[in-house]
């Protein structure tokens, strides 16, 4: 102990005079650093309230300016066939037969009872191109090994065919779908897949496959989008009204025609 | 003594006579005559106008004041649209609990069902708001609300590259837009509706800084309703014509769905991707997609525990 004591009381004067010094030379407030600092930052602040000052309104990001506020009303094509519920009671409980109350399938005009001209035409089961009927019809249904007769019956046109060889009605053509599409078929049964009206507790009416997937060529159809809600730059009408005016936002077709964003396909 | 604060504070009734000068209201006078003039035309207002101005907060309504306001609001929008209207106060039925899914893998965005929802529940046409917000999101990129655009619109949907996620109310289980709501005007029916009340609402947006799926809109103007697009089946906690300055959103369309019926987003979907029912009952068609199905909800980390959930339905 009596060695370390005498090395110490040198250094303590020395160590607080130390500190002194440190204090008076970084103290901000008594040193000059003061003024290049009060500099910096008072350029900072007028950096910052020029950018704010000369900054452009918000412009509307790429694609489409969504500058005009539209309703319902405006679509009267897309509301007006809302149906009302078809008959919803009857249909089985037994799995195996069980017919769901669905509306009538989407024929073409005209084209029901199919044996009204193939009941004059003998069969031709011979897989080739149609001509001069049903040309219309795009095969785009695994057409690779797929033709007319393994889903149409070749004797009873009026009906479907199952792979068993079992006859269906048009009106049960999930039936048939549900051959190679099974847990399609097993969600649109519990109510998973595909497009319920009427009531969440009771009745309801049920789709068939075909009315949203063309059996030809099942992908469902692209839509025309309705268009966007309108920007809240733009939500007063008088803003919209203005953009209208000045002729920068064309949108007010383009939501009409559907916009001019992301269609290069 | 007139120098001690608490006498200047409270002067004796004989300082206030001596200090008011001839021809002058004293204090005690000017305050007794407020009082007798807000009694008398308290009194003498008609019971109409008491209902209208001085209401409760609908929960503390009793039966026949729920149906004085739903005959006064009946009347009300009878004169402004001139139609017959039909305003309901149904209340929740026992045993249910109502759930929704959404198919992302079906959704084309569309955006058939924001309209039919505007249409359905009378939202306001201008300024202009809308329940439903359909998100545009990159495939490559997945569930990304930093990224997501609602203003997409490309001449057909779907478009290849993209996806498409529908946000509403996604109906908390634990709502904490209710919980912020300094004055109890939003609370959660026992049918698991969050609803408000357009009467008792204040208009502070509180709810709105709360929720996370930005869900509730605030009529920042006069909303403007045209009478040929009026819906008149009407719900006093739903869809019926909102005035200035109250925050509305989603109610699953309480005027139907107490009915039996599906909520509009659901009937208009061309798609089906939209999915209603009732959770608490083991055969509906939501509880069925949530046992086979892989279902998740928006922003589940903050445990807001939503039952709008979402499915891959492929």
């Amino acid at each position: 102990m009596s060695e370390v004591r005498p090395s110490h009381p040198p250094n303590d004067p020395g160590h607080g005079d130390h500190m002194e010094t440190l204090e008076s030379e970084f103290s901000i407030a008594r040193s000059n650093a003061l003024i290049p600092l009060l500099v910096i930052s008072a350029v900072t602040v007028l950096a910052i309230l020029a950018v704010i000052v000369r900054a452009k309104p918000v412009a509307p990001p790429e694609g489409v300016a969504a500058d005009k506020a539209f309703g319902p009303a405006d679509f009267p094509v897309v509301f007006a066939k809302e149906e009302a519920l078809v008959g919803l009671d009857g249909g089985g409980t037994d799995a195996a037969t069980l017919i769901f109350p669905v509306p009538a399938p989407p024929f073409s005009e005209g084209i029901f009872p199919c044996m009204e001209c193939h009941g004059s035409i003998p069969p031709n089961p011979e897989r080739r191109t149609l001509e001069g009927m049903h040309t219309d019809i795009v095969l785009h249904h695994d057409e690779e090994h797929r033709w007319c007769l393994d889903c149409h019956d070749m004797n009873d046109r009026n009906q479907l065919r199952l792979a068993s060889g079992a006859l269906v009605p048009f009106t049960e053509s999930y039936r048939l779908c549900g051959q190679c599409h099974g847990t399609q078929y097993r969600d649109w049964r519990s109510g998973i897949h595909g497009k319920r009206t009427g009531y969440w507790n009771g009745a309801k009416r049920y789709l068939l496959c075909v009315h949203c997937h063309n059996p030809h060529s099942p992908r469902f159809a692209s839509l025309q989008p309705l268009p966007p809600p309108v920007r809240p730059q733009f939500l007063r009408p008088e803003d919209a009204v203005a953009v209208a005016a000045s002729g920068e936002g064309s949108s007010g077709s383009a939501g009409k025609e559907g916009g001019h964003a992301g269609h290069a396909h | 003594m007139p120098d001690t604060p608490t006498d200047r504070g409270i002067p004796s009734g004989a300082d206030e006579e001596t200090n008011a000068a001839p021809g002058q209201l004293s204090r005690r006078d000017f305050l007794t005559a407020v009082g007798v003039a807000a009694a008398g035309f308290l009194a003498g207002c008609t019971p109409e106008f008491r209902e209208k101005y001085l209401q409760k907060h609908f929960l503390e309504l009793s039966p026949q004041e729920v149906e004085a306001r739903l005959a006064r609001l009946r009347d009300d929008y009878a004169k402004r649209f001139g139609q017959e209207v039909s305003v309901s106060a149904l209340p929740a039925q026992p045993g249910v609990l109502y759930g929704y899914a959404l198919d992302l893998s079906r959704c084309i965005g569309c955006r058939r069902c924001v309209y039919a929802c505007v249409r359905e529940n009378n939202q306001s046409r201008s300024p202009q708001i809308q329940w439903i917000r359909v998100l545009e999101m990159e495939k490559e990129k997945g569930i990304d609300f930093e990224t997501a655009n609602p203003y997409y619109n490309p001449e057909r949907v779907p478009d290849p590259e993209h996806f498409y996620v529908p946000v509403a109310c996604q109906q908390c289980r634990t709502p904490q837009c209710t919980m912020v709501c300094p004055v109890g005007a939003t609370w959660q029916e026992p049918d698991g509706i969050v609803v408000v009340d357009y009467d008792w609402c204040i208009g502070c947006r509180y709810c709105m800084a709360a929720c996370p799926y930005g869900a509730r809109h605030f009529n920042w103007g006069e909303p403007e309703l045209p009478v040929a697009e009026f819906n008149p089946n009407l719900h006093i906690l739903g869809n019926r014509p909102r005035p200035q300055g109250v925050v509305e959103k989603c109610t699953f369309c309480v005027q139907r769905a107490r009915v039996g019926r599906y909520p509009a987003c659901v009937e208009i979907c061309p798609v089906g991707a939209r999915k209603f029912g009732n959770l608490l009952d083991p055969e509906s068609e939501i509880t069925r997609i949530i046992r086979e199905k892989r279902v998740f909800v928006l922003k589940a980390e903050l445990k807001t525990e939503p039952k709008f959930y979402y499915f891959y339905g492929i």
